[in-house]
């Protein structure tokens, strides 16, 4: 009997060692293949540790150059490129929801570990590359003092930055390199744990209004669904007013947010649940449809109900709605930038670029890479293209984690947060001839 | 039960267990039951604090099981013939209750759901039960030869 037990106790471990690793199924695109839930007592797991560039950089596609445009940032995570071509980058890391379970000290110990260990910078540095050499000769810390701000939007003169728990509004001159004072405050945003702390942010196409992306406090609801209101959303603000309301539920973690140029709808990235197997959930391209419920928790990519969720919801269920673009499970999305006239021209000419910070949930590392979605009449038209790849070693560490990317139709570049090596890097199309 | 035989000065009656080695075991029982009632609470009211509090108890009763578990092997390998078959008995019953917390520990560790579900409830089920054999037979008065 107690033989019995054990046996039926550890099954969930042997199959943890002999799962299946459905490493062939397409999982990119409309209508990725989703495998059964595997759900098991230690999820899969690998983490890449960190491995420095050691002089390397990422590799780009034929006919472009990249190089460190600015290094020993702190923690960069999102970049804003202003009107006269300066380039800002948010620095920081928040979050500090309370360990409630012995799983949240180890599994933030793990997470810890494939992670920097610089503090987060709470600041947004300036760049500046007047000469374009892919270098920024001048640096300077333009906002200090600030809240794990991560969203960055510039509507007519002002920048916003979207802090771990409220939208701000600075007010800017051309050419300015820092700016003084605390800023003025738009909105609160929902700050309460910040189990997941990013708070997207881009401005409507007229500028009128912005919208904030806020994630879930939790994976699939097990802080509580007391602690999910306002979570696993994407307001609307009144840009002048403050005024606000939720255009977008159940949307578990929307860590990019862009505007779509030919259609000015918006669209962003959102970071799916883990845990229910190296194959499941895929993270997702969306265009955020107004009123749309994306599922989170009570089911994921449409009507797929997850089992962890109780009491369940099947009127939830019934309502929610499928994304548009799956762009695999884990890879972990963070950055979303559309090419904007003409972008580089060719097959990245018109798309998204889309930042992958890599997974830990699965046994065989995706993400790790920037790559391109392509884009027709405001819908994506094909598979994801690599665009900068070489931020893991051969030895599966990383060298680099990419995160928020910026599309500058000027210099025709591509900026590239990296929040492991703590780079921005310079995409740029090697000049003809 | 062993009877006592007063009248017979040669013999003692003690329990098997010396008396830390049962305050250590005293914090297993209890914290394996604690767990078990949670999880049970857990399972009727799908409020998540109850399987919090689970696993917090199986994490507690896995440290201090460990000491217990470390000091039943060394007495079962130290027992002299007439006790090994109840120290090897003990030792069975504390490697059951504890390699069925550390399972638990685990699956108490998933999220929502199924952090208990019936696995949940069937391994706090076995270590309790484990648990509270071995204490019966720990804290039962042995008969040895004093002399």
């Amino acid at each position: 009997m107690s033989r019995r037990l054990i046996i039926l106790a550890l099954a969930p471990f042997v199959l943890a060692a002999c799962g299946p690793n459905e490493r062939d199924l397409a999982q990119t695109g409309p209508e990725p293949q989703l495998p059964r839930q595997h759900e098991t007592l230690v999820p899969p797991m690998k983490i890449a540790r960190p491995a420095g560039w050691d002089g390397k950089v990422p590799t780009v596609p034929a006919g472009f150059s990249i190089t460190p445009m600015a290094s020993d940032l702190k923690v960069p995570r999102q970049i804003l490129v202003l009107p006269n071509g300066d380039v800002l980058v948010a620095e920081g890391s928040g979050g500090g929801a309370p360990k409630v379970r012995p799983k949240d000290v180890i599994a933030g110990y793990i997470k810890s570990l494939g992670k920097t260990k610089v503090k987060g910078g709470d600041q947004i540095t300036l760049l500046r590359d007047a000469d374009g050499d892919g270098t920024a000769e001048l640096r300077t810390v333009f906002i200090d003092g600030l809240n794990a701000p991560y969203g960055l939007a510039f509507v007519e003169g002002a920048l916003y930055v979207a802090n771990q728990d409220a939208l701000l509004r600075f007010s800017y001159q051309d050419g300015q390199t820092r700016v003084a004072g605390r800023g003025e405050e738009v909105t609160r945003i929902p700050s309460q744990l910040n189990h997941h702390w990013t708070k997207s942010l881009a401005a409507s196409a007229d500028g009128a209004r912005l919208y904030v992306g806020i994630g879930s406090n939790s994976n699939i609801g097990e802080r509580g669904m007391a602690v999910e209101e306002e979570r696993a959303v994407i307001w609307e603000i009144d840009r002048l007013t403050g005024a606000r309301r939720t255009i977008a539920t159940g949307i578990r973690n929307p860590t990019a947010l862009a505007i779509e140029p030919t259609t000015s709808a918006l669209w962003a990235v959102v970071n799916e649940r883990d845990e229910l197997g190296p194959q499941l959930v895929p993270d997702y391209l969306t265009s955020v449809r107004e009123g749309a419920f994306y599922g989170w928790p009570y089911s994921y990519w449409g009507q797929n109900v997850d089992p962890r969720v109780r009491p369940q919801k099947p009127e939830m269920v019934a309502k929610a709605i499928t994304p548009d673009y799956a762009l695999g499970s884990h890879v972990a999305a963070l950055g979303l930038s559309f090419a904007t006239q003409g972008g580089f021209g060719g097959v990245f000419a018109q798309g998204a670029f889309i930042g992958e910070h890599g997974s830990w949930n699965r046994q065989d590392l995706a993400g790790y890479k920037v790559v391109f979605v392509p884009f027709a009449g405001g819908r994506p038209t094909g598979p994801p293209v690599d665009f900068v790849t070489g931020f893991l070693d051969e030895k599966g560490g990383a060298r680099g984690r990419p995160v928020g990317v910026a599309f500058d139709p000027r210099s025709r570049t591509l900026l590239i947060a990296d929040d492991l090596s703590n780079t921005v890097w310079r995409v740029a199309a090697r000049a003809p001839g | 039960m062993p009877e006592r035989r007063t009248h017979d000065f040669e013999t003692v009656s003690r329990p098997m267990l010396h008396p830390l080695h049962a305050i250590l075991l005293a914090f297993p029982i209890a914290l394996f039951t604690g767990a078990l009632v949670s999880d049970i609470a857990y399972l009727r009211t799908a409020e998540l604090q109850w399987s919090n509090f689970a696993a917090w108890m199986i994490t507690g009763a896995l440290v201090v099981g460990a000491m217990v578990l470390l000091w039943a092997l060394v007495s079962a390998v130290l027992a002299r013939r007439a006790g090994r078959v109840r120290a090897g008995g003990y030792l069975l019953l504390i490697v059951i209750m504890w390699g069925a917390g550390l399972v638990n520990a685990f699956q108490h560790s998933r999220d929502g759901w199924s952090s208990v579900g019936a696995l949940g409830l069937l391994l706090s089920l076995t270590s309790m039960l484990a648990a509270l054999l071995a204490g019966w037979i720990g804290f039962s008065a042995a008969r040895r030869i004093a002399r």
